[in-house]
């Protein structure tokens, strides 16, 4: 099986192929390329050669995310719609502090920038189920997966098939499927039911941002959860199995603590991926009904590009409350990792 | 092998236990053959219906309850009219059925004649009309976009941004896993540091100020926007580095003995070896890329240079949404990564399984 399968070097066939495919221009344009290094190299040594390999990736990297880092707390702190930073006057810690402006952290409506908190408790709503249903659902299709069926590599594909459509995709057929006229409702019109105006019904808007994208995403957390069923040795289960074991004793006393590592990683995973939750429920919903499915990084997006005024010090200052939660739930994903990588 | 008996026993310890065993009927396999045949169904069902619909008429998409297949209603053309009529058939008052042409209907009567004796004109209750259809594809739905609006350009935009990202992406990101991975220099586990610290920082946290960035670079609008800022990604120097890990050094030291410059190692030695690695990082690329809309959707504002992503959502995002064009341009959207489902689903799964990235 597939997964089975580690990737193995071919020498041989690996050079021929290259060959074969890239041809001509990969090999001019390498060969431009090869004189500017052999003249550094000749001129600085090879002990200076790591640096210039490395150099474009770093150059990139550093432009685009590393110094955009660090701009984003200099946005937080100025004021003004300016995109430009010598035209932004410092206001401290004001856009932090209008965010936080609530009579009631509970209460949205009490909030000066209620939008910003109906975002953040869309997104905890979201995550909660959305994580649960996400997990809950890999691991049951992974230990399907993994037992002895017929067509295994047929349904593990199957499952797999909606990870690599795009959220636009994703959306709209989900979309033609919900709408008033849609195949959903003439299935419930023929089960004699009432149609149901699904992007109109805020509980409705928001199971069905959950359902999509759970849909969309279990099967990558079921391609992790399955490698780590492959990987507990099978002479557990044996040995498991001629002392007569309870099968309910065996899954939670051998599979569930083996796969406890993998099962750590898909949550924190699904964690920092539903936190950032945008693109297919901002085609799906739009956000609505009113602001029913707004989450987070939708209200970054709005405040700082859609609406008319650009407020890029607010979207900046949401970012940073953003960040800060990712970065704690990144040094948790690091954390188990760091346990399945040891266990 | 034991007797049948606990052959049954065994199969439900191997449901929760999952584990591989010889093939018994139980509830467990029944319930598992369900659940995977309603999955299969959820994740290809909605697929398969889009693709459907997308081959319809506008007056067929409008249909509720709607039908399986794109039907279209049969035309004739009738002597008298200048356009084809369409078809009915007719239940007349005696309870006969004839197949009638409408020339046009005024409320609740529809008036209509007979296309082989076109004279005479048969006022009938809509009610005792259906249409005569046959399967057609309205292949229209594809064709137009393309011409009228401004779908061949997205697509372009597309395949432009796809291929230039992961050529660069390809390219820097081998470069410094080779840097990574051969050498051993001042400052080595300082890099490996930041690249795994940074593995994780998302472009939601930083929209503003790369935004500022890619203004500055005078790069809002133009392709290049997309193209560069996804370049440099750790992921994918996290992946080739390891695998270049696994090259024999003797290898390397030979080709330094053979005069060869640390340059053509790279790309004479190293690159064609990490093959299948960066088979794996393609792949990844070019779906990132295909798929990429939240920064597209910020930097690019002008119609010319939308993605195919973009112009989708801004076309389904319009007051009156021309669906039957909408499901038409999402199929061509979705046929890409298809056919790397299709063909390369096996690099991609164990990409996932031993690298956990997406």
């Amino acid at each position: 099986m597939a997964l089975d399968e580690t990737i193995k070097p071919e020498a041989e066939t690996g050079t021929s192929r290259l060959n074969a495919i890239a041809a001509w221009p990969v090999r001019v344009l390498f060969g431009i390329l090869d004189v500017p290094f052999r003249a550094l190299q000749r001129l600085l040594g090879i002990g200076s050669m790591p640096y210039f390999f490395i150099l474009p990736n770093l150059a990139f990297f550093g432009l685009f995310v590393v110094v955009p880092l660090f701009i984003n707390f200099a946005y937080s702190v100025t004021g003004g719609t300016n995109l430009f930073m010598e035209n932004r006057p410092y206001v401290g810690g004001e856009q932090y502090g209008f965010l936080f402006d609530c009579g009631n952290y509970l209460d949205p409506s009490t909030c000066r920038e209620d939008r910003f908190w109906r975002g953040v408790y869309n997104t905890f709503t979201f995550v909660f189920f959305q994580v649960s249903l996400m997990v809950l659902f890999s691991l049951v299709t992974a230990l399907i997966l993994n037992r002895e069926i017929r067509g295994r590599g047929f349904f593990r594909a199957a499952f797999f098939f909606p990870v690599l459509l795009s959220p636009v995709v994703v959306a709209l057929i989900w979309k033609w499927i919900l709408l008033r006229d849609g195949v959903l409702n003439a299935f419930l019109v023929s089960m004699g039911l009432d149609p149901i105006l699904f992007f109109v019904s805020p509980a409705w808007a928001m199971f069905w941002a959950i359902f999509v994208s759970v849909w969309a995403h279990m099967g990558f957390y079921t391609l992790i959860l399955l490698a780590g069923l492959q990987a507990i040795p099978p002479d557990l289960y044996e040995a498991a199995e001629m002392d007569g074991t309870k099968r309910e004793r065996v899954f939670f006393r051998i599979t569930l603590p083996l796969l406890w590592p993998n099962m750590l990683v898909v949550i924190v995973l699904a964690l920092i991926k539903a936190v950032q939750i945008f693109d297919e429920v901002f085609v799906l919903t739009g956000g609505g009904p009113g602001t029913a499915t707004q989450f987070v990084v939708q209200y970054i997006y709005t405040t700082g590009f859609a609406n008319q005024i650009q407020n890029f010090g607010l979207a900046a200052a949401a970012s940073v409350v953003l960040g800060v939660v990712l970065f704690v739930l990144t040094l948790l994903q690091l954390a188990a990792s760091r346990r399945k990588d040891e266990g | 092998m034991a007797g049948t008996s606990t052959m049954n026993d065994r199969s439900v310890t191997r449901f929760l236990t999952a584990r591989r065993g010889g093939a018994s009927m139980h509830w467990t396999d029944v319930f598992s053959y369900i659940y995977l045949a309603l999955g299969v169904a959820l994740m290809f069902g909605p697929v398969v219906w889009l693709a459907l619909s997308s081959f319809k008429t506008p007056a067929g998409l409008q249909e509720f309850p709607p039908t399986l297949l794109p039907l279209g209603q049969i035309e004739r053309q009738v002597e008298g009219y200048d356009d084809p009529l369409p078809m009915f058939e007719v239940t007349m008052e005696d309870g006969s059925v004839r197949e009638l042409a409408q020339v046009r209907r005024i409320g609740i009567i529809a008036q209509m004649v007979d296309p082989d004796d076109p004279g005479e004109t048969i006022k009938v209750p809509i009610a005792n009309r259906k249409p005569i259809r046959e399967f057609r594809v309205a292949w229209e739905n594809y064709t137009k976009p393309l011409e009228r609006f401004n779908f061949l350009t997205y697509l372009n935009n597309s395949v432009i941004v796809t291929t230039a990202a992961t050529l660069v992406t390809l390219l820097i990101n081998s470069m410094a896993a080779f840097g990574l991975a051969i050498y051993e220099f001042r400052g080595r586990s300082a890099v490996m540091l930041f690249v795994i610290g940074t593995l994780m920082i998302p472009i939601t946290i930083i929209l503003v100020p790369a935004y500022l960035v890619v203004t500055q670079l005078g790069m809002v609008n133009s392709l290049w926007a997309v193209i560069l800022p996804g370049a440099a990604t750790p992921t994918g120097v996290f992946l080739l580095r390891q695998y270049m890990l696994t090259i024999p050094r003797d290898l390397i030291e030979a080709a330094r003995m053979d005069k060869a410059s640390e340059w053509s190692i790279y790309w004479r030695i190293v690159l064609p070896l990490s093959l299948p690695a960066i088979a794996v990082l393609a792949i990844f690329s070019v779906m990132w890329r295909w798929n990429d809309f939240l920064w597209p959707l910020i930097v690019l504002n002008r119609s010319e240079v939308y993605t195919l992503q973009i112009g989708l959502n801004a076309f389904q995002g319009e007051l009156d949404v021309q669906w039957h064009y909408v499901l038409a341009m999402t199929v061509v959207a979705l046929i890409p990564v298809t056919l790397v489902f299709a063909f390369l689903q096996r690099f991609i799964t164990t990409g996932i399984a031993s690298s956990g990235m997406k």
